[in-house]
C-alpha cells in the first residue's frame, strides 16, 4: 500500500530536500510507527500525528491512500 | 501604587490611593473591574461616559520571564461588550517601574484637538499635538516623538484609524525598537483612545522608583523556576522562537481547520507558500530576525523582524492569525504581499484579524476577487485615506456584511472569528461564542487540547468535552491576563506542574500574600462574572453567545462536519 507523507519544522530535516510531500510504500496493516523509522526519525523525538487530519499516534493502523502529517510539538496564536 | 485619573474634558490629572478591592487586581482583573465598576454599560462606546482603562499586569516590570504585557480596558465600539485588549511591547514594564496601577482617561475635550499624555516620574501632563501628528500613521507618530524625547521612551499611539474613530481601529504599543508592531488590537479600543482626544501616550521611565518586592529571594526563585519550566517546553522554548506562531499554518491546515475563502473549506492548497517554515526561511535568507521578543525578558520570543526583497526592513511581530486572514481566508499565497498588508495595518493602527476577515468579506461581496492581492493592499491604504469605502472596512467585518447584503459573515458579537475553522475545532469554537469580548480565540485557546496536544487530547471534531474544556480556559485565561503573563505561558502551566505554583510563588514574594492554585481560579472565575454582568446591564443575553447560522448548515471540508453544540450546551459554559 502507498501513503503520502509530510513532515513539518525540524522534522524536514529527515525529508529529502525541496520536498513537500513523499508517497512511501509499505506492507499492509504497517503503523505510522513503520513511517517513522522509514524516514529515521529518533523513536525518543516527541512527535504529534494526523493521520487524514485526525489526531494519530505512532501504533495507529494505516491503510492504502492515508494521508499522514508528522509534526513536532508546535504551537502558537 | 496609584491610580492616575485623567479627565479630558477638564485636561485635568488626578492621583488616587489603590483602594483595598484592587490590590490583589492587575491586568485584565484591574481594567474590567474598574469598567464594571464606573461605566454604565449603556453608554455609546465613543461618548464621554466610557472610559479607557490602561493596566500593567501584576506580575510586570519584574524580572518574572515574558511578564510584559500591557491590558487596555474599555466599552468596545467592535461589540457594544467590556473589553480587555492584551498587547506586548514595552508599556507595561515602564508603568510598572513608575508604581502607576493603572490610567483612567474619561470624559471627551470639547474643543476636538488632539493630545499627547506624558507619563514620567513626575506625574501626567497633556499637551495639544493637534498640529504636528494628526492624520499621520503610527511609525511616523513613533519616529517623531522618539526624535524628540530619545529611543528609550515607550510611544502607545493611534493612527489615522483611531482619529476616524473606526471600530477596527487599535492602539498601538511601541516593541523594544520603537516600532508600532504590537497592539491593542481587538474590539476598537483605538477609537475609544480617538474619542477621549488622545493621539499618543508617551511612558519615561527614567529614574523610575521600580517594582517593590517584599520577598526578593523567594521572587528570584520562582522566577528562575517559570522560566526553566518556558524554556524546558518543546513548544515555548523551541517551536515558538525558531518559527514563530506561523508555525501554526500547517498543523491547522493538515488537520482541516484552515479556515479558507471566507471560512468555506479547511484547507488552503497555498499553506505551504504561507507556513511558519516558509517565513522562517525568508527571514533568514534577508537578514531579518527569529526570536524577537515583544517585550524585554520575555524567553519565549516569538515575534520576528521581516524584511523586503531588498533586505529592508518591512514589517514586525508578523503573527499567525495576520497571515492566515491576509493568506487562506483571502486565497492569497504571496508572503510578501501578506508582510505588506500586516505593515499597513499597523500604521494605520487597525486590527489585523478584523481586517483580513473583512477583506475575505468585501471578496465575498466581489468588491475585489479572491486571491488579489493588490486590490486588497489598495482597499487597506483606503481605510487611512478616509474614503467612503475605506471607512466601511475600517469598521469591521459585521459592519462590511451588513452594507453589501452578505450572509456568510463570519462575527460573534460583531467581533470577526479568527484563524481556527468553528466546526473543525470545536472547542476553541465554544470560545468564540461564548467569551465575553465576542470572537476571540485567546479567550480559551482549545486549540491546545483539540489540535495541538497541549493539557491532554479532546477530539476536536466531537462535541464531547468541548465545553468543559472551554470553561476551565476562559477561567484560567482571565488569571493569566492578570499577571502580565504572556498567554502563551499557559503552554508550560497546562503541561509542566511546577509552572502554576511558581507563578503563585511569585505574586506571593512580590506582594506579601499567601495565595494557594486553587485562588487562581476563584480569580478567573469573579473576573470572568464581572465581566460577564457588565454585559448582561448592557443587554445581551445568552441568545448573543451564538455562532452564525453558515457554520451549523454548511459543511467544512475536509472532514464534511458542521458546528452540532447545541444553544442548551453553549449556555453550560457560565455554570460555575
Amino acid at each position: 500500500m502507498k501513503v503520502t507523507v509530510r513532515l513539518f519544522a525540524t522534522l524536514k530535516d529527515f525529508f529529502p530536500k525541496n520536498q513537500k510531500k513523499v508517497l512511501v510504500e509499505l506492507e499492509a496493516g504497517s503503523t505510522v510507527n513503520e513511517v517513522v523509522e522509514y524516514f529515521g526519525i529518533p523513536q525518543t523525538t516527541p512527535l504529534i500525528i494526523k493521520v487524514n487530519g485526525r489526531s494519530g499516534s505512532k501504533s495507529t493502523v494505516l491503510k492504502d491512500g492515508d494521508r499522514v502529517g508528522i509534526f513536532p510539538p508546535v504551537g502558537g496564536g | 501604587m496609584k491610580i492616575y485619573r485623567v479627565n479630558m474634558t477638564e485636561g485635568k490629572v488626578t492621583t488616587e490611593d489603590v483602594k483595598q478591592d484592587y490590590v490583589a487586581l492587575g491586568g485584565r482583573g484591574l481594567t474590567s473591574q474598574i469598567i464594571a465598576d464606573e461605566v454604565d454599560p449603556t453608554c455609546n462606546p465613543i461618548g464621554a461616559k466610557n472610559k479607557l482603562v490602561i493596566a500593567p499586569g501584576l506580575l510586570s516590570g519584574t524580572n518574572a520571564p515574558s511578564s510584559g504585557r500591557l491590558s487596555v480596558g474599555t466599552k468596545s465600539p467592535l461589540t457594544g461588550t467590556i473589553k480587555e485588549s492584551n498587547a506586548g511591547g514595552t508599556a507595561a514594564q515602564k508603568l510598572a517601574k513608575l508604581n502607576v496601577k493603572a490610567i483612567v482617561v474619561e470624559g471627551k475635550p470639547e474643543d476636538n484637538k488632539f493630545y499627547t499624555m506624558t507619563v514620567n516620574k513626575d506625574g501626567i501632563k497633556l499637551e495639544d499635538v493637534s498640529d504636528n501628528l494628526l492624520g499621520k500613521g503610527n511609525y511616523e507618530v513613533m519616529e517623531k516623538v522618539q526624535e524628540e524625547l530619545g529611543e528609550d521612551v515607550c510611544v502607545m499611539s493611534i493612527g489615522q484609524a483611531g482619529e476616524y474613530k473606526l471600530q477596527s481601529a487599535s492602539i498601538a504599543v511601541s516593541d523594544p525598537e520603537g516600532r508600532p508592531t504590537r497592539h491593542c488590537g481587538r474590539g476598537g479600543t483605538g477609537a475609544v483612545m480617538g474619542s477621549k482626544g488622545l493621539k499618543t501616550i508617551v511612558i519615561d521611565d527614567t529614574d523610575a522608583p521600580g517594582v517593590s518586592i517584599v520577598d526578593k529571594d523567594k521572587f528570584k526563585k520562582s522566577a528562575r523556576g517559570l522560566a526553566k519550566a518556558l524554556l524546558d517546553h518543546p513548544v515555548c522554548g523551541e517551536g515558538l522562537p525558531e518559527y514563530g506562531t506561523s508555525i501554526l499554518i500547517n498543523i491547522l491546515n493538515e488537520s482541516g481547520g484552515l479556515p479558507t475563502k471566507n471560512f468555506r473549506t479547511g484547507r488552503f492548497e497555498g499553506a505551504d507558500k504561507i507556513s511558519g517554515e516558509t517565513i522562517a526561511d525568508v527571514i533568514k535568507e534577508r537578514g531579518g530576525q527569529t526570536a524577537h521578543v515583544c517585550h524585554p525578558g520575555c524567553v519565549m520570543r516569538c515575534s520576528q523582524i521581516y524584511n523586503d526583497k531588498d533586505g529592508n526592513y518591512l514589517t514586525g511581530g508578523f503573527e499567525y492569525e495576520t497571515v492566515w486572514g491576509f493568506g487562506a481566508n483571502s486565497e492569497i499565497d504571496d508572503i510578501d504581499a501578506i508582510a505588506m498588508m500586516d505593515r499597513i495595518c499597523d500604521d494605520i493602527g487597525v486590527d489585523t484579524i478584523e481586517m483580513s476577515t473583512t477583506i475575505a468579506v468585501a471578496m465575498e461581496a466581489g468588491i475585489i476577487e479572491f486571491g488579489d492581492a493588490e486590490g486588497a493592499i489598495d482597499l487597506l491604504k483606503q481605510i487611512g485615506e478616509g474614503t467612503p469605502l475605506g471607512r466601511i472596512i475600517g469598521n469591521g467585518t459585521g459592519f462590511t456584511g451588513k452594507a453589501f447584503g452578505l450572509t456568510r459573515v463570519p462575527v460573534v458579537k460583531n467581533q470577526s472569528i479568527p484563524a481556527y475553522d468553528p466546526r473543525a475545532v470545536k472547542g476553541v469554537a465554544v470560545t468564540y461564542a461564548t467569551s465575553t469580548m465576542g470572537a476571540d480565540h485567546t479567550a480559551g485557546y482549545a486549540v491546545t487540547a483539540n489540535i495541538l496536544g497541549i493539557g491532554g487530547d479532546v477530539d476536536p471534531l466531537s462535541k464531547e468535552g468541548q465545553v468543559a474544556l472551554s470553561r476551565d480556559l476562559q477561567i484560567a485565561t482571565a488569571a493569566v491576563d492578570s499577571t502580565g503573563l504572556c498567554v502563551f505561558a499557559a503552554f508550560a502551566i497546562l503541561d509542566n506542574e511546577v509552572a502554576l505554583p511558581a507563578v503563585v510563588d511569585m505574586l506571593n514574594a512580590q506582594y506579601g500574600i499567601e495565595l494557594v492554585a486553587d485562588d487562581v481560579t476563584k480569580l478567573g472565575e469573579s473576573i470572568l462574572k464581572a465581566e460577564r454582568d457588565f454585559n448582561v446591564r448592557a443587554g445581551f443575553d445568552n441568545s448573543d453567545d451564538r455562532l452564525p447560522d453558515f457554520f451549523l448548515e454548511e459543511e467544512c471540508s475536509p472532514h464534511n462536519v458542521k458546528f452540532d453544540i447545541t444553544d442548551e450546551e453553549l449556555d453550560e459554559v457560565y455554570n460555575f
